[in-house]
């Protein structure tokens, strides 16, 4: 009797689960699909923005707070897919402000090439470092990261060629898109900003289904079982770290064109490397959507604190990011977007 | 270069390495029994600076009569940062390891910018008001500053009160027990949760007595816990992370170093040294000297 009941159970059961698979399939594929188009209207939105918004001071909150959307996500590549949480990424964005700007004031290449380079060459040192440093596990490898941006600020205070502790001032020139100088409106700097945010977000897109986005959720997830099922752990997160320091460097070489100028406290210091990493914390690490909901929250409310409280000097921001991030790490460690509950597991609570 | 002036570079890089070592022993204290980074060290030093300069200024009581003061008071606040936050980011079960670091970074930040927003970004120091401050001592022809010589004793007396406490207390063996096995000690009636507080307590009285010691002669502002905290890292990552007597040694060799870097390179650079011993550390022997990994 036995053996015929199992049979008979277990056929439909064996259906069920294909179609729950299929299922499953077709509403990845779907999920896929609205979140590109969720993405483009958002991107379209923040591009038509300046027509609503006229106000010049509102228009620099509306071009900071997509950069740090950008930036956010960039490191949201190594720290949140990969897990490897760096707190020096000031340092990328360092060398690819001071790459921008010493190429184009001291060798007159437009600062199109000059993010590129910069890019490029904060890449090579993110591999240089990484073989380094991703030995180191956990708060090990944090700290190392802290150290080595202090260095690199250390070393570019006392580097003349660089023009030292007071920075290199680009010329003033006419307003043009060649040389990303907008002097009276600063509408370009928002498209820009956009298409920056839209370009690290359509790679974090495409990573999240990559056998790339697999590999580092494993390693995140448990290194050794990654390693057992043939994941090469270390190339991997070489590549992360690459990638995310890559688009970091460019959005310091926005950064650079967009105030005109840089020197070693206002691109190197720790505080960049916070600033980075707090939206993606507050809005959810590892997601594709939480550096987005981070930046529009964090922005906003430290620059209009730092414009109503009297200057950053006042340390009201700091207290701001800290307060917030500690609420976030114990009360809501997932991340801001979880307030949204996920679709899947909503429908799998009614499916039985 | 004569003899004579390095003998005087070695002394000066000695004594500071000593309270270096002071500043990092807390830090290791911590991460030895649980395996958790303390991010806000650095901060925690600034408060216990900021702690004996209120003292000065307020009731008159010189940073050498304030140390115990400051130490008690530090001791109750590492214990309660424990209990407050760091024992919540334990409980957490999502983003783990991610949580255990932003808790203490997050709380790093705040610390800085209450310091900003109450004591203002002034540089403020101590300095020949005090006891200690502008005098030197001389020792068979080297000129040694009375006040990093004091440093360098409470440093001594503290890591030898520390020896004694691990060794030969009911409170080092059972701190002993708890890092090696949480679960086992529990069984045995160690409140593993007390364990931690105390520990916790330690780690930040430890670094409150290098503040103390430190605002007889530096200067005191928002920041210096942030440059304090690099050096502790370092230190710590050198000597082996957990390694109480790790620090001790390794302090000495960042004092050393660091004084060698400051007759090589302009002054402004004299930092550059440890960090490049501290890369050499992480590529090399990333257990450090005395640590396992």
């Amino acid at each position: 009797m036995q053996p015929t009941i199992l049979a008979a159970t277990t056929a439909p059961a064996v259906a069920a689960s294909t179609n729950a698979a299929d299922d499953a399939v077709h509403s990845f594929g779907r999920r896929r699909r609205v979140q590109l188009v969720v993405a483009l209207v958002i991107f379209v939105l923040a591009a038509l923005s300046p027509l609503v918004v006229q106000n010049a001071y509102l228009r620099n909150v509306i071009v900071l707070t997509l950069m740090y959307a950008a930036l956010s996500q960039a490191w949201n590549i190594l720290g949140g897919y990969c897990g490897q949480i760096s707190l020096g990424h000031a340092l990328y964005f360092g060398v690819g402000a001071y790459a921008t700007s010493k190429l184009y004031v001291g060798f007159n290449l437009l600062p199109w090439f000059g993010m590129l380079g910069g890019g490029l060459m904060a890449a090579a040192l993110a591999v240089v470092l990484g073989y380094g440093c991703f030995r180191l596990k956990g708060h090990y490898f944090s700290i190392a990261t802290i150290v080595i941006a202090e260095m690199g600020l250390l070393i570019v205070h006392n580097w003349e060629w660089l023009g030292g502790a007071s920075g290199i001032q680009w010329p003033f020139g006419e307003d043009s898109w060649a040389t990303l100088q907008f002097a009276r409106d600063k509408t370009p700097y928002i498209h820009f900003a956009v298409g920056l945010l839209a370009l690290t977000w359509f790679i974090c897109w495409l990573i999240e289904d990559s056998r790339w986005g697999y590999w580092w959720r494993a390693v995140k997830d448990n290194p050794e079982a990654a390693e057992s099922l043939g994941v090469t752990v270390l190339s991997s997160k070489l590549a992360a770290a690459a990638i995310s320091a890559f688009l970091t460097a460019v959005g310091g070489g926005f950064y650079a064109a967009f105030v005109s100028y840089v020197d070693p406290d206002s691109v190197l210091q720790f505080r960049f490397s916070l600033l980075i990493v707090l939206p993606v914390v507050l809005g959810g690490i590892g997601t594709l959507w939480g550096p987005m909901l981070g930046a529009v929250i964090l922005i906003p409310l430290t620059e209009l604190s730092r414009s109503y409280m009297g200057g950053s000097g006042s340390g009201l921001d700091l207290m701001i990011y800290g307060g917030l991030v500690m609420a976030v790490a114990l009360l809501k460690p997932e991340g801001l977007v979880r307030l949204w509950p996920l679709r899947q597991g909503r429908r799998k609570e009614v499916a039985p | 270069m004569t003899a004579s002036a390095l003998m005087q570079i070695l002394a000066s890089g000695l004594l500071m390495g000593l309270i270096y070592g002071m500043v990092a022993v807390g830090l290791s204290l911590i991460f030895g029994l649980m395996d958790v980074v303390n991010f806000a060290h650095g901060e925690f030093m600034m408060l216990a600076m900021y702690a004996t300069f209120g003292c000065f200024v307020f009731f008159h009581i010189d940073p050498v009569l304030a140390l115990p003061l400051v130490a008690a008071v530090m001791f109750i606040f590492g214990a309660s940062v424990y209990v407050g936050v760091v024992r919540h980011a334990l409980r957490v079960k999502v983003n783990a390891g991610m949580v255990q670091i932003f808790a203490t970074f997050g709380l790093a930040t705040l610390i800085q910018g209450a310091a900003q927003f109450f004591f203002t970004p002034d540089y403020r120091n101590i300095g020949d008001n005090g006891w200690l401050g502008g005098k030197t001592l001389e020792l068979g022809g080297l000129f040694l500053p009375l006040p990093q010589v004091f440093g360098a004793v409470v440093s001594l007396i503290a890591f030898g009160g520390l020896y004694l406490l691990m060794k030969h207390s009911d409170f080092g063996r059972a701190l002993e027990a708890t890092r090696e096995d949480k679960g086992a000690v529990a069984l045995v009636g160690i409140d593993s949760n007390r364990v931690f507080a105390l520990g916790w307590g330690m780690g930040a009285a430890l670094v409150g007595v290098a503040g103390a010691v430190l605002s007889t002669f530096y200067y005191i502002h928002p920041q210096v816990g942030a440059a304090f905290g690099t050096i502790a890292y370092i230190t710590v990552a050198l000597g082996g992370f957990g390694s109480v007597f790790g620090a001790f040694a390794a302090g000495i060799v960042v004092g050393l170093v660091e004084a060698l870097t400051a007759v090589v390179l302009p002054p402004a650079m004299k930092s550059m040294g440890i960090y490049v011993l501290y890369l050499a550390i992480i590529f090399l022997r990333p257990q450090g000297l005395f640590g396992r990994l």
